[in-house]
This record gives structure tokens, sequence and C-alpha cells, in this order.
């Protein structure tokens, strides 16, 4: 771009000091956006920005405003400005909501007034598993319904079986804030990453004597830390999501990449995959607020949800596959069902304010347990929308929250380094 | 000390960006906070109470604060309002007069308001030097309510360590401090030495206390300017050796959209209008059948035979899950769908037998070695399809499947290019054809009914209550 865009261009900045809004209209093609507050342009001279902006300091009358310019006169051949998209985006985006609105012919907890309620439950926690040494941050239930995998700030990732509370391997990594890990189907082998940007699959040795973290092998490899991570029905592929917006799927054996998947603004902090056995979708759910569910085969994103109001931290598929449950730092946990490609319920409380952190369904379906950042877990009645137990005991931010394979129990895991398996 | 009232000027530190996760619930709890002092928008009285030879000024009591929780939260059990009013005082709200643990209880212990100055939205990092400038003022002042408590005098010995070196800087800070707030009234004093104890609380917990300022390091980067100058709880220049903050910096910072990404959305936005949804009424409808279904099965809502293992210690209810000789309730839920049977090991076993009598098994065969296939190391799966091919599919195939000509023509162009999704159509076709056909007439048949109704003797390695209810069946 030799030619300086704003040759000419009459601007028109706001009298406010607080951001304002103008256009002006430069001919022939050039559409000029004012806005930014006095003194809070960073750059003095041009800065180059992705693809179709660009950024000056324009000294006039005194104030000095950030203009940004659109470059969409190159596209401006085709007749479409970046403006006239995003305002064919929001209209479409207006009409979808209209047309999803009409199909909202009742509320779900309404349809729900006739299921019986309930019983309270008095749910104690029946195991505590102390051992890790700062936060625990994630863990994983094994198919075998009593083992477990947990991972912490302190770099560490213990096997036990909580049953016995036996701790039965011990991974070191050479990181701190191990903030993902996931039991392998077969139970021969835990997948962990976090800070290293990497997720690693670590063989489980019957051999109590041999050295488990000499095993450890890299598998997954993005460029920010990895939030989550999940292997599909097999030990062979693992499913991750990063801190670089992405997630993506891999082949365990040979570190390959296998598909990719873009969408997300910003960071990715949960995935879950389709409990069904020929599933090929998951969800993932992250800082911009958004739920997508995608489809592994082709890398696309299917469907979206933006209802939450901050980052989501967590998503879990309903056990039909049908739906899933989010939980954010909105403090409120949501509920959607794919097929009316809609949120069909909000658990929330007035005297809810810290975010949740974590959700899980028991088996059927019917309750969601959410662990939230003030310590406690609160199980909500999924049809019908309202509380049925809170949970006390932890002496800091609930982590994440697991029901096991079976149903019968729950696993939660905590910043005051233990991990509480809980039941009525 | 500097001031801590609103009229306190000069730049603060900087500003994170309102809607953080972190803002968010400090607003929370600030407006809270806010409320609960509105005496006249329905807050608690804050008074003055005399206690001995002094007066206590400026204070309210926890029960007062639990029932303000109560009230206006919708709050119906106390200890929940007991557990989030701690909350508030461990993030700095509000603190008890007398203590250094910062908890809310239900009677008469008396509470104070943090100052706004000292709230924790701005993101206060106090360094240790300020933290030395504090304990050093305290022991200059002869009054027992500000004696150091053990913790805090073993605090104090160990950054006399640390920093021996600027220990007179340090001690020079402390007494200018001492000089500023001997010019203070009584009562004011009272009350901000008592705020200034709580923030140091907050920031240098007691030994065993949750430090509700450490955050989760995905959230740290938010902050307009993770790297920023701390700021000097005492006005004290930063002499540059402060540390920054371990912070995960973003190798991305959020883009602008731009015109690609726009078009993308408006092919998206384009693809949910034509796509066919379903009415909230009907899949209400079915996700209260399927939670009906299954509330039998969920050991969180339903007794389990013959006990929870995590209560009695016992494991005989996993021994039976995993032996192939299903229970009638195991059985049952075979019928809820042909996914459910294929789920369980047993119910595939049964429905394969079943099949195999009537000549037909290589449908099952067919979609289980291709679900075989899908979990196989990248390597093996071309190899493994094209043997799949063989078996299943090729002219003269040993177990030749029926597939409409479409699919088959479909998953030949697929075969040339083989790959982990080459039979998902075929998968798919045969998969449809057994539910509607096959699926259906093993519910009928013998092999399922003789199980379902537990006609049939089937040894068990132990004797649990099902067997005696077996034989009240016959």
């Amino acid at each position: 771009m030799s030619q300086d865009p704003l040759e000419g261009c009459r601007i028109s900045a706001g009298k406010k000091s607080a951001v304002s809004l103008g256009k002006a209209l430069h001919p022939p093609n050039l559409l000029v956006v004012v806005e930014g507050t006095c003194g809070a342009c960073v750059a003095a001279s041009p800065v180059s920005a992705p693809e179709g902006s660009c950024s000056y300091n324009v000294a006039h009358h005194h104030l000095c405003v950030c203009v940004r310019v659109c470059m969409a006169w190159q596209g401006l051949q085709k007749g479409e400005t970046l403006a006239s998209l995003k305002q064919e985006s929001e209209n479409l985006r207006r009409k979808l909501e209209e047309e999803r609105g009409k199909l909202t012919d009742v509320e779900l907890h309404q349809v729900a007034e006739k299921v019986e309620t309930v019983a309270a439950l008095s749910i104690k926690t029946r195991r505590v598993l102390k051992g890790h040494g700062n936060k625990v941050l994630s863990m994983d239930w094994c198919k075998d319904k009593r083992r477990l995998v947990s991972s912490s700030q302190d770099g560490k990732v213990i096997v036990w079986d909580a049953f016995t509370l036996n701790k039965e391997h011990g991974i070191t990594l050479p990181c701190t804030w191990v903030m993902a890990c996931a039991y392998a189907p077969s139970g021969c082998a835990v997948a962990c990453g976090g800070l290293d940007n990497k997720c690693s699959v670590v063989p489980l040795s019957l051999d109590r004597n041999e050295n488990v973290t000499a095993k450890k092998k890299s598998v997954a490899m993005h460029t920010n830390y990895v939030s989550g991570c999940s292997f599909t029905n097999s030990d062979m592929q693992l499913l991750t999501s990063s801190g670089d917006g992405t997630c993506a799927l891999w082949d365990v054996e040979s570190g390959q990449l296998l598909q990719s998947f873009h969408g997300h603004t910003a960071d990715v902090l949960s995935l879950d995959l389709a409990p069904s056995e020929t599933g090929n979708t998951f969800v993932s759910g992250g800082c911009d607020m958004k739920a997508n569910v995608w489809d592994m085969r082709s890398g696309q994103n299917i469907q979206s949800f933006d209802n939450h109001q901050s980052d989501i931290n967590c998503v879990k598929y309903y056990p039909s596959g049908d739906a899933f449950a989010s939980a954010s730092d909105d403090a409120t946990c949501r509920f959607y069902d794919l097929r009316a490609d809609r949120e069909v319920a909000v658990y929330q409380k007035d005297s809810i304010i810290f975010g949740a952190s974590s959700v899980d369904f028991s088996l059927s379906g019917r309750l969601l347990f959410a662990g939230y950042n003030d310590y406690t877990i609160n199980v909500w009645d999924v049809l019908k929308g309202t509380r049925v137990s809170v949970l006390f005991g932890h002496e800091n931010r609930v982590s994440r929250v697991r029901v096991s394979p079976d149903g019968t129990a729950l696993c939660s895991a905590s910043w005051d380094n233990t991990l509480r398996v809980s039941r009525t | 000390m500097a001031e801590g009232s609103k009229d306190r000027g000069g730049p603060g530190p900087a500003e994170p960006e309102e809607d953080s996760p972190n803002m968010i619930v400090y607003r929370k709890m600030e407006d809270i906070v806010t409320r609960i002092q509105d005496e006249k928008a329905g807050g608690v009285a804050i008074r003055t109470v005399k206690s001995f030879l002094s007066k206590i000024p400026s204070v309210v009591s926890g029960a007062d604060i639990v029932q303000w929780l109560m009230k206006n939260l919708s709050i119906e059990d106390p200890a929940e309002a007991i557990h989030l009013g701690s909350l508030i005082a461990a993030h700095g709200y509000i603190f008890p007069i007398n203590d250094h643990v910062l908890t809310l209880k239900d009677d008469g212990t008396l509470y104070r308001f943090q100052s706004p100055y000292f709230w924790p939205s701005n993101c206060w990092e106090p360094e240790n030097t300020d933290y030395a400038i504090y304990l050093c003022k305290r022991t200059m002042q002869n009054k027992a309510r500000l004696e150091l408590a053990d913790y805090e005098a073993e605090n104090l010995a160990r950054l006399q360590r640390a920093f021996a070196r600027k220990w007179e800087f340090i001690f020079m800070q402390a007494e200018a401090q001492v000089k500023i707030d001997r010019k203070k009234d009584k009562a004011e004093r009272k009350i901000l030495d008592s705020q200034e104890r709580a923030f140091w609380d907050v920031h240098r917990p007691v030994p065993g206390c949750v430090n509700t300022t450490e955050m989760d390091i995905r959230k740290c980067r938010r902050e307009k300017n993770p790297h920023r100058v701390k700021k000097s709880v005492y006005g004290v220049p930063d002499d540059g050796q402060s540390q920054p903050s371990p912070v995960h910096v973003s190798s991305q910072p959020a883009r602008k959209p731009t015109r690609e990404d726009v078009q993308k959305e408006i092919t998206f936005l384009n693809t949910q209008l034509d796509r066919h949804c379903m009415k909230v009424s009907k899949v209400a409808d079915s996700l209260m059948t399927y939670t009906e279904q299954f509330l039998e099965y969920d050991p969180f809502v339903s007794a389990v035979d013959p006990s929870i293992p995590w209560i009695t210690d016992d494991t005989t209810f996993w021994d039976l899950e995993a032996s192939r000789e299903p229970s009638q309730q195991r059985v049952k839920k075979w019928g809820f769908s042909l996914e459910e049977a294929l789920k369980d090991p047993a119910g595939r076993d049964q429905f394969l037998k079943f099949l195999e009598s009537e000549f037909s098994s290589e449908n099952l065969r067919f979609w289980l070695a291709v679900q075989d296939m899908k979990r196989r190391p990248h390597q093996e799966v071309s190899s493994r399809a094209q043997e799949i091919w063989q078996e299943f599919l090729a002219e003269g195939a040993p177990s030749s499947i029926n597939l409409d000509s479409h699919s088959y023509e479909r998953t030949s162009q697929n075969l040339k290019d083989p790959g982990r999704y080459s039979y998902e159509d075929a998968q798919d076709h045969i998969f449809q054809l057994m539910k509607s056909d096959s699926y259906a007439r093993f519910l009928r048949s013998n092999i399922y009914q003789d199980l379902l109704l537990a006609r049939k003797k089937v040894s068990y390695t132990h004797t649990p209550r099902s067997l005696i209810s077996k034989s009240e069946e016959l």
C-alpha cells in the first residue's frame, strides 16, 4: 500500500472523550471508521495488522484518535465492504434467532412439572485422596470404575485405586500446571499435558518398580497450553484442546495430526466427545464464551451456542448424546439440546456468584453435578431446573467433577490438594 | 500509610478488563457489600459499640450480615449464607476486628467493611518490601492490639534476613509511616489500622488459610497490562528489582475479524438457517423419556443390587457387572435400543448368537470390523480397510453383505484412498438395516426372552439376592 489512504480524508471525531464513532466517506471507495478514546492509542506509526486493517495516529484538532481503515475497498470490486458483510451477518443472526424462537413453544422446566421430584439427596464423602503437593487441576476415571488419574499444579500425575486409596503410579512432568489428564479406554495408559504446550501419553506398567515417567511419549503439540484431553473410543487417538484457540485430533502411535479444528476466537478450555458408539462429534467451550459442536471427520464446526456471558470452563454431553451442559465464569450452568439447536435451561441462583468450573451428569442424565470456585458442588435437577443439593467439604476451589463410569460415585478435584469420592 | 478513604488521588494500579472472570466476581461481591452498608435501602446498621473503656467504631455483627444475606439473596440455609459470607471475608471485603482469620460467624462477633481503596478489584500485588515496612511499623507502635501474631513475627524475621542490606531504608519508611499515622484522628486511626491489617490478611494470609489472591493461570493474561508496574502500598518507588508476576502470555492476541472471518460466519449462519430443528416441546419430551427410562439404572437416584461398593466396601456389584452373565435388569436395557445392546459386551454376544442362528451374522460382523478398524493406529487403517473389503464387499466375498448400489458405489470410490471414514456410509446403512429388521426379531427371540424373564438357568459364582428372586419367578 504505497499511497496514504487518508489523503484528503475528512475525519469527524466526537466531542466526548468516551468512545465515539464517526464515519467519513472518502471518494470514492474508502470507508473510514473512527473510534477510541483519547490517549488510548499505542502505535506511533502505521502498524501492520492482519489482512485488511491498518492503524494510524492522526493528529486532528489536537485530538489524538485511532483510525482503522477498512481495506475492504479491494473487495469493493465485488460490491462488498467489511461493514456490509458484518451487516449481512447481523441480519442473518437476527433471522436465525427469530426462527429458533418460533420453535420455543414451551420451556423445559414447564414440561418437566409432571415429572416426579427427585428425593432429597444426602451425599457424603466416602474417600479422600491425599497425596498431591499442590492444587489438583484435573482428573479422569478409568473404565474399571474404581481407578482414576489426577494431575496437579506441582507437575505430578498420580494414578490411584480410589477404592483402596492406593497410589499405583506417580508420573513427574517437567512443567508445573498439568491442566489436563485422561485415562485410556483400555486402562493401560494415561495422557497428560498443560503448560508445556504438549500432551503426552504414558503407558502404565504392571511392574511397580518400573519408572513409568521414562516411557512418556509426546503426542500432541500446540502453540499454547493444553487445557483438555480425551481419548476417543480407542487408545490410538487423542483429542486435545488448547489455549492457542484450537482443538486437534492426534494419532497416538505416530504423533501425526489427523485433524485440527479452528473456529474459536480465544482459548479453548474444555472438550467432550459424544457418547455414541459410532459418534463422530465432540463439543468444545472456550474463553470466547462459545460452545461449538464439531464434526471429527471434516473438521467443520456444525453448531455453535453463545449464550454465556463469560468464559466457558467445561462442557459435557448428556448421556443420550442429544444434548450437553456447560459451566461458566458467569456463575451459571446451561443446558442445550442439539436437535432444537437451542439453550433449553439455565441453572443459577442469586446466592451463587462464583464461576462454575466443571459439570457432569449422573447416569440417567437427571442430575447435573457442578463444581464451583466458591469451593462447593451444586447438584441440579436437569429437567426442572432447580437445585437439589449443595455439597460442602472442599477447602478451596473445585476444579473438576466427574461421575464414575457406572454412575456409582462422584469424584471432585480441588485446589485444596485433595480429591474426594462422594455419593448418597 | 496512604489514605484509606475515597479521596485517594493519583493513578491507581492498571485497570483490568472489566469483563475478565475475576472482575465479574469482584463486582458482584462489591455490589453485595455496598448494599449491606446502605442502611436506607435495607442494609445493616453500622454502629459504634461500647467496650470496657473504649469505643469500637463502625462495626456490624456477624449475625446481622448472615441475616441480610439470607433475606436479600434468597438463601434458606444459614450454613450457605455463612459460607458465602466467609468467602466475601476471605477476599477481604469484610473482616473480623479481632482476628486475622477471615471467616464469617453467625453470632455477635464484630465485623468491619474494607475501604474501597484496598478492594481486590484494584489488582494489588503488594511486594515483600511493603509487607516488611508494614510489619516493622507495627513493632514501633506501642499498642497491645497491634502486637504481632506468631506467624507475623516469623515473617518479619524472615524478611529481615532477606532484606538485610536495605533494612535501614525499610526502617526509615516505617518510621515515616508511623509519623503520618500519628497525625490522624484516634477513631479514624482505629478504622484505618484495622483495614490495613485486613488487607495484609488477604495478601499474606495466616498459614493454613486459603490465599484468595491466587489466580487460575489460564485467566491471568486477561488483564490489559499483565506485566504492570507494581504500585507500592506505601508509596515506595519501584527500584526495578521487582519481578513481574509469572503470566502466561497469549501467542495469539484476540484478532479483529477479517472479511474471510465474516464470510465464514455468513456461510455458517446460512447453514444453520437451513437446518431442520425440532420444537422444544418435542425435545423436552424426548429428554424426559430418556431420563425416565434410565432412572432405575442411576445409582444416585435408585437403589442398587446388592450394594454400593463405595459404602459397604463390598465389590460384588462390580463383579456382577463385569461378568458375562447379565442380570435381568441389564438385559432389559438391551431392549431400549440397538445402541444400548451393542454397548454391552454381553448384549453384543447374544445378538451375534441370534444372528448366527438366522445365518445373517455378516452384518454385525461387518459393523464390528469397521469399529475395530477405526480404533487402529493410523498406519494400520488402510490395510485393514482393504481386508474388510475383501471379506465383506468384494465380488465373491465370503461374508458378503447387502448394500444398496449407491452406498456400494460411494464406498468403492472411498477405497481408492482408504481412510478411517471410508466405510461411514456403509456402516450407517448396515446399522439401520439391523435396527429395523434383525434387532426387532432379536427382542422377540427365545435367546433374548429367556434371559429377560430369567427362564434359563444361569450359574453364578456368588449367590446374590437375584438368584432368590429368580426362583420366585418360577
